[in-house]
């Protein structure tokens, strides 16, 4: 009986975690393309 | 080590930020420049020695990616993120004690060697695990990976600038940042070793194809298939072309326009190196997604035959439109970025994911040997024409035409390639079982 009313056991959801390690990543990845962009419009005003 | 197997509801969205955080670490060795000056003054060097981990580190990558290949399958991207994550970091604290004590050898053997053999490791641990994860979309999910690469030096050029700033250009000053650069990326690189994992065996969800699917080729097979050498001068052909306008890119646009009423200023040459780099990286990640689209051996026709008609621009062309040269040698560093990610998926096309990740380390001899050629090329002939009292444009004019004619060469050399003979291909052990079985079932029924 308490195995029926009990919430199903699905795989736990990692949303929080793909989230995180995307982040992790993505914030160094936009500063170095930050410092990228800021050269290359040398190439236009310089 | 055994390979780390995915836990039910696993997702395999976490897979690319495991691999973006050791590429994005490792890619950090095209901005060993930032060093050089510092190291010379305050060590006394000339820039041949200032040089010296940066050569050794690019040679221990080439090694150690196609010797290690093999141990990387059999221990699995855990066991290879984690020696890539030790012997990087520790590269770098050995160059900081190195810097301290004011020891270059120290330095050389620090970087280069020991940091050297976890740029190797690094380059090669998430290929495999990727396409495994990613059999529908084999060439988007490397193109990240390896769009990491280009883009490390992309954070670490500026970062390790304002360090030197921060800490001073002398000797202790270099030490510090040395070691805040191992303690740092030691920390960074330890997501992918924690996230990484092997996906199960069994069909993925959705209906996609399975990895395990197709033939299947043993590292040991590849080597001796015409394939792969194929293949080979393909990269090689394909990175010669585009290190020859990489390596001279300041030089050759100032040189370029000098005679004209709009010359180059240097500031201008630095933004338009700066534009490269961003073409490089985004051809990794753009052009080799494309490939799942439209397929590896069209894609690199358009990387070879199109490159080749953006070189006969330039030549042509000469100084009489700068738009038209930049616009040809951004697509030329597309071309060659998407080249470098595209290859991973081009062999698993061909050798199935079996050893992908060891044949892949055997193929990066063709990236060694063409860092070689290309720069190589470009100089003495740019160097012969000027002893031959050329100027401007028609300094470059026949180096141009060189890359035209090794484009055309990957271009046969992609022609050639065609599906690998069945003899070259393992046996797969568990339809081998399931064959068995049913027979067994058959006879005792």
């Amino acid at each position: 009986m308490s195995s029926d009313s009990s919430p199903p056991s699905g795989p736990p959801s990692r949303r929080g975690l793909i989230a995180f390690a995307w982040v992790w990543v993505g914030v160094p990845l936009a500063y170095g393309v930050y410092e990228l962009v800021r050269k290359a419009t040398q190439l236009f005003t310089g | 080590m055994s390979p780390p197997v995915a836990p039910a509801g696993w997702s395999r969205w976490l897979v690319p930020p495991a691999a973006l955080s050791v590429h994005l670490s490792i890619g950090q060795a095209y901005a060993w420049s930032v060093f050089k000056p510092p190291l010379e003054s305050a060590l006394g060097l000339s820039g041949t020695q200032s040089a010296l981990p940066f050569q050794l580190g690019i040679v221990m990558l080439g090694l150690s990616a196609a010797f290690g290949g093999t141990l990387v399958e059999r221990n699995g991207p855990r066991w290879a993120m984690t020696v890539a994550l030790i012997c990087f970091s520790s590269g770098f604290l050995l160059s900081a004690l190195g810097a301290a004590t004011e020891q270059y050898w120290l330095i050389v053997l620090g970087y280069g060697f020991v940091g050297g053999i976890g740029l190797g490791i690094g380059y090669i641990s998430p290929v495999s695990t990727l396409i495994k994860w990613f059999p529908d979309r084999p060439g988007m999910a490397t193109g990240i990976a390896i769009m990491g690469f280009g883009g490390g030096a992309l954070i670490a050029s500026p970062w390790s600038a304002q360090m030197l700033e921060s800490f001073g250009s002398d000797s202790s000053g270099i030490a510090m940042a040395f070691l805040v650069h191992g303690l740092s990326y030691s920390v960074f690189m330890l997501l992918g070793v924690l996230l990484v994992r092997v996906p199960r065996t069994e069909k993925p969800v959705g209906g996609a194809p399975s990895a395990f699917d197709g033939p299947q080729v043993s590292a040991r097979n590849a080597v001796r298939t015409p394939q792969f050498w194929c293949l080979w001068v393909v990269l090689c052909m394909n990175v010669t072309a585009g290190i020859g306008i990489l390596e001279k890119a300041a030089p050759m646009i100032t040189d370029f326009f000098k005679n004209t009423s709009t010359p180059v200023s240097v500031s201008a040459a630095a933004g338009f190196v700066a534009l490269l780099s961003a073409a490089n990286m985004a051809g990794r990640i753009g052009w080799s997604s494309t490939s799942d689209l439209i397929g590896r051996k069209n894609i690199y026709r358009l990387y070879l035959g199109a490159g080749a008609l953006m070189y006969g621009l330039i030549a042509l062309a000469g100084d009489s439109s700068k738009p038209l040269f930049i616009l040809c040698a951004l697509v030329i560093l597309s071309f060659y970025g998407g080249g470098f990610a595209t290859i991973p998926a081009y062999l698993k096309d061909l050798f199935g994911t079996y050893q992908v990740g060891a044949i892949h380390g055997r193929l990066l001899t063709a990236w060694s040997t063409a860092g070689v050629l290309g720069p190589l090329i470009v100089n003495w002939i740019a160097d012969r024409q000027e002893e031959a009292g050329k100027d401007g444009s028609s300094l470059y004019t026949m180096s141009l035409f060189i890359m035209i004619g090794l484009l055309a060469v990957g271009f046969v050399a992609n022609e050639l390639v065609r599906p690998v003979h069945p003899r070259h291909h393992v046996p797969a052990p568990e339809s081998k079982e399931k064959e068995a079985a049913d027979v067994q079932r058959q006879q005792s029924a």
